[in-house]
């Protein structure tokens, strides 16, 4: 991929996520409601909710959490356009932890009992998912030779038929960064008591937008990550990936759906087995047949 | 070659005199004064051979033979009776098997091998001398402060401190010559005097604890030592030389060397505290934090991964490679997981060493050209970012009472200056874009391309339990709590010189780590590998980092601590008693809120993880032993 | 335009109730009545709420936390009493140890009567309350970092 696309693919990036992913935000708040027999909100909700927030009387609990949100969505939109600009799989995935970090330490910094459990939650799910997701940019390395996200959408081959059981395993952990139940541990909005907003219950008005605003972009390329398993250089691979993404998302909110919040144990656990089954196997087959 | 010499000798009378002197003020102006001469002496070597790549030194001594001789024989007959005095016959046992083996053996086979080159220097060599000289020294001069204390802190013990810095530059002195020798009998030589430093170092206290720990350490480098003194007679017997570069290219020439390396790696696991000798590190602990620092962390466990490093080129998928790369791995996903379940900080930063020394191990067992690039990157960052943390928690200690990482609580209020230095120190462990983290992502790379799919696996779920414990301190140290007394205007100045200056060169080297590798690691690597793959890393996203790594630190300097937003108390559940610190119970009486971190025993029991990978560990290295045997009988 | 009326988050605080009207506090988030569809979230956490539920008197025990979770609100933000015993003590209100309605203690902006509150009800109460936030958010354009006092008593 030459500069000139890259650029293009930052700029796309940076101004299209938050809109579609507010837009995906409200359709799967609509989806989820008429899942369970309800009307819903209007699809624009997410974006009512955010220029609320926006207006909220400007409050913190001390004077360093707002600095760490920001660096929050500072490295996530980053890391987002490392992705759209075709860049290397791992320094994705590291950026992304980093962005993530920052999340966890705003929360720890507020040193408030909810926060915390939130933030310790969430840390615990970093370590559920993060041994698959490099699995996965190890499966896109042995079938393309490369981690350049410019190189696998280029590709001849489609990931998909050489990396099956990474590609569930990658869909299975997809429901803990969606933060979809059973593994919405973090800050779930339905554990009023326990929780009752876990990492995010210090964060108010703009803050807690910023947050807001953080996730749809982090969204955007959490499903590019299903679309680079779909999408070669064939003309309608993107048009495929795109619907396997959409596909995907209709999924997890299906699961969402279907599952009560389960304890931290099953969601380590499972993800482990599941990158130690699906991953490793698939791994395993690579290396033979390579 | 004076040079050399220089640094081998000075550390060494630097060490007699600060033995000799026992005054506060004279010991003072030695250590720093002899601090900057070494510090100076290893940079002036850097700039003498840095040019020249590699360069052998053609040096006999007869004399120099036969007092290294002379003195292993006392270091065997002192080892042998501190082992029956303090009945750990074990000790004995090993010292009176092996010293004898090695002077029959110098005496017999050894006296006919020419050696053509006793000492060497290369890149690699440069590197870890700047290690030492620099990183050493900053340490020895953080001593000064942290001992007064250390005294302060033991009253009415026996003022033992000439003694430690006898050690500390003793020790200096053997380290310049571990990775200044190519003859395998003066490098066994200093291994030795290193080994008995850290003995002497751990045992410093004199508690019970602290003497069954230390010899805990001595026995288990010496069944190191014992392997080294058996690949040396091998070497000698079957193949005709003692020295190291000839070994190496036997075997880059296709003849099979892989028993004396198998041995000579065997050596490096122990001493680089592998499991399953990784108990002696952790019992290690109970030594003054400068020692861990020092000796248990950016140096002499140093000296097991360089041996490893060192035998790279001869390791890669042949028995003693495949023993490598596995005990490397193993130790790394097991010990990353062990350090979870720790709250002692000491014991964390332990862990986490074990763990970095196993990727480095894992790394050198690997032996490709990408695999050695990420080794030696892991080698200088690791230095220099762990000896800043042992160090802070070592004012930390003498400072709040503790070293329970629980008892940290609030740091942020109470000591601001050292709670950032921490912050930036554990940072440096495990986040992008600093060292550890670009290190880590080469050595991934070098794993995936090794074909070792075990291996993979391994970093991978040792990076996530890497992550996983790192953050939680990280946690501890960010928390703003109200009411905090500043209580660091206590830390000597010497603490805070030391402590900002290793802070200081932990961003630095990470900022400038692309110069770095182009012009110290990668023409090393060219000596060794005539072909040069590719980099784990390409330019374009080692130049991505420093760049972002420019943005992570300009961000707090613009906006840190900058709010115009009304401060409000923190949410509890609407019981806030409004300081943040207590709640009103259901008896509407007051109750301090205590927050604790996630241990996770019930996954991660220390003595679990431990019991698992000795087991895993100790038949990997018996299988290995036993082909190679196999193969020779 | 404020969207402070789009997307009203409520926090629901049981006073001393029966439960008889949070279980129909409840009931306005189930497919019958679906308050979503005005955006309306139930969250637990006053930082994240703008309208404030409260159902049931105060009492010695529980006043301090009724007004440390009105004070944890941001601004703008609405107290809506629902139920006979929020809005004035109920039968509870000559108890040794009752306050009486939440206005005792907080200025409440719209009272929901009824025992229990109907669903119906308490949507309207909380739909009215949109307009009062909508009047403090001006409020606050104008006079801002003040915390509008403005108390406005309407029926439901």
């Amino acid at each position: 991929m030459n500069l000139a696309t890259s650029i293009i693919g930052i700029a796309a990036y940076l101004i299209l996520a938050p809109l579609a992913g507010g837009l995906l935000a409200g359709i799967d708040r609509k989806i989820s409601a008429r899942m369970q027999g309800r009307f819903g909100p209007p699809v624009l909700q997410p974006f009512y909710d955010f220029f609320k927030l926006l207006e909220k009387e400007p409050i913190t609990v001390n004077k360093v959490q707002d600095f760490y949100v920001m660096c929050f969505l500072i490295f996530i939109v980053i890391t987002g356009c490392f992705f759209f600009a075709g860049g290397d799989l791992l320094l994705i995935i590291f950026t992304l932890t980093l962005a993530s970090i920052f999340l966890v330490v705003a929360a720890f910094s507020s040193n408030s009992p909810y926060a915390q459990i939130g933030a310790e939650r969430e840390l615990l799910q970093m370590m559920a998912y993060e041994p698959m997701v490099l699995i996965m940019a190890v499966g896109f390395y042995l079938v393309n030779g490369s981690f350049n996200i410019s190189d696998i959408v280029t590709s001849p081959v489609m990931a998909i038929q050489y990396l099956p059981g990474i590609f569930l395993g990658f869909v299975f952990i997809l429901t803990i960064k969606l933060r979809k139940s059973p593994f919405d541990l973090s800050m779930s909005h339905h554990a009023h008591q326990e929780l009752v907003k876990g990492l995010t219950t210090e964060f108010s008005g703009k803050t807690m937008a910023v947050i807001e605003i953080a996730h749809w972009y982090e969204n955007i390329f959490l499903l590019g990550f299903v679309y680079l398993f779909f999408a070669n250089a064939l003309a309608w691979s993107p048009v495929l990936a795109v619907v396997v993404c959409l596909a995907t998302y209709f999924l997890e909110i299906l699961i969402d759906n279907n599952y009560a919040r389960m304890k931290w144990q099953i969601a380590i656990n499972a993800s482990w087995i599941v990158a130690i089954t699906l991953g490793f196997v698939n791994l395993l087959i690579l290396y033979f047949i390579s | 070659m004076s040079t050399i010499f220089f640094l081998i000798l000075f550390p060494f009378v630097v060490a007699l005199a600060l033995l000799v002197l026992k005054t506060d003020a004279a010991r003072d102006i030695i250590v720093k004064v002899a601090s900057i001469v070494i510090a100076a002496a290893s940079i002036y070597l850097t700039v003498q051979y840095f040019s020249s790549g590699g360069k052998y030194f053609e040096f006999e001594s007869e004399t120099i033979s036969y007092l290294m001789m002379g003195i292993e024989v006392c270091l065997a007959i002192m080892i042998f009776y501190l082992g029956i005095k303090y009945k750990k016959y074990l000790a004995s046992v090993l010292a009176a098997i092996q010293t004898p083996i090695m002077i029959w053996f110098e005496l017999s086979i050894g006296h006919h091998i020419h050696i053509a080159n006793n000492l060497y220097v290369d890149r690699l060599s440069i590197v870890m001398v700047l290690i030492i000289g620099i990183i050493g020294t900053l340490i020895c001069w953080y001593s000064i402060g942290y001992m007064k204390d250390f005294q302060h802190h033991h009253h009415g013990e026996a003022d033992r401190r000439p003694w430690f810095f006898f050690l500390m530059f003793l020790f200096l002195a053997a380290m310049f010559g571990i990775v200044v020798s190519n003859n395998l009998v003066w490098l066994y030589f200093f291994w030795e005097i290193t080994t008995l430093c850290s003995f002497f170092l751990i045992g410093y206290t004199k508690t019970k604890e602290a003497i069954n720990n230390s010899f805990k350490a001595l026995i288990m480098n010496l069944f190191g030592g014992l392997g080294f003194v058996l690949a040396i007679v091998v070497l000698g017997k079957f193949y005709g030389t003692l020295e190291l570069n000839q070994m190496l290219a036997m075997g880059m020439m296709g003849v099979s060397v892989v028993l004396p390396t198998a041995l000579l790696a065997f050596a490096g696991i122990t001493k680089a505290a592998q499991m399953p000798f990784n108990s002696w590190l952790l019992g290690a602990m109970v030594a003054p934090t400068p020692t861990s620092a020092l000796l248990h962390s950016s140096t002499m466990v140093k000296a097991g991964v360089f041996l490893v490093v060192k035998l790279s080129p001869v390791l890669g998928w042949n028995i003693a490679g495949i023993m490598v790369m596995l005990v490397g791995g193993i130790t790394f996903l097991m010990a990353s997981f062990a350090a979870i379940s720790q709250s002692n900080a000491k014991r964390v930063l332990a862990y986490s060493t074990v763990a970095n020394l196993g990727l480095i191990v894992a790394c050198g067992g690997i032996g490709t050209y990408a695999a050695v690039w990420a080794a030696i990157m892991l080698i200088i960052f690791h230095a220099v970012t762990k000896s800043l943390l042992f160090l802070c928690v070592g004012t930390a200690e003498h400072n709040i009472g503790s070293r329970d990482i629980e008892d940290m609580d609030g740091l942020f209020g109470r000591m601001p200056k050292l709670a950032t230095f921490m912050i930036v120190g554990i940072s440096g462990m495990f986040l992008a874009p600093l060292g550890m983290l670009i290190s880590k992502w080469a050595a991934m790379k070098a794993f995936i391309d090794s074909g070792n799919v075990l291996l993979v696996m391994m970093i991978v779920f040792g990076s996530a339990a890497t992550l996983f414990y790192w953050t939680k301190w990280l946690g501890k140290m960010v928390a703003i709590m109200a009411k905090r007394e500043n209580i660091q205007q206590n830390v000597h100045k010497e603490e805070w010189l030391v402590l900002t200056s290793l802070t200081v060169l932990t961003v630095v080297i990470c900022l400038v780590f692309p110069v770095m590798s182009s012009f110290l690691v990668v023409p090393y690597l060219e000596t060794i590998y005539q072909s040069v793959a590719a980099l784990a890393l390409s330019s374009g996203n080692m130049y991505i980092m420093s760049a972002m790594l420019a943005l992570v630190v300009l961000l707090p300097l613009l906006f840190y601590g900058k709010t115009n937003k009304r401060i409000v108390p923190i949410y509890m559940a609407g019981a806030n008693l409004g300081d943040d610190l207590t709640f009103r119970n259901s008896m509407q009486q007051p109750t301090s809120v205590s927050l604790r971190n996630w241990y996770m025993e019930d996954y991660f029991a220390e003595k679990r993880m431990n019991i698992i990978g000795v087991i895993a560990t100790v038949v990997v290295l018996v299988a290995a032993f036993s082909i190679l045997l196999g193969g020779v009988l | 335009m404020s969207y402070v009326t789009k997307s009203p988050w409520i926090i629901h605080y049981d006073g001393s109730s029966c439960n008889g009207c949070d279980i129909e506090v409840l009931a306005c988030l189930t497919p019958m009545y679906d308050v979503e569809r005005f955006g309306i979230i139930n969250t637990g956490n006053p930082k994240h709420a703008d309208i404030f539920l409260v159902t049931g008197s105060v009492n010695e025990q529980n006043i301090n936390v009724v007004k440390q979770i009105y004070e944890q609100m941001p601004e703008p933000k609405v107290v809506v009493a629902i139920g006979i015993c929020a809005t004035s003590g109920g039968i509870f209100k000559e108890c040794y140890n009752v306050m009486g309605g939440i206005d005792t203690v907080i200025p409440v902006d719209v009272y929901v009567p009824g025992c229990a509150a109907r669903p119906e009800a308490i949507i309207d109460g909380v739909v009215k309350g949109l307009g009062v936030l909508a009047e403090k958010r001006a409020a606050m354009d104008q006079k801002p970092a003040a915390p509008a006092e403005a108390e406005e008593k309407e029926e439901a």
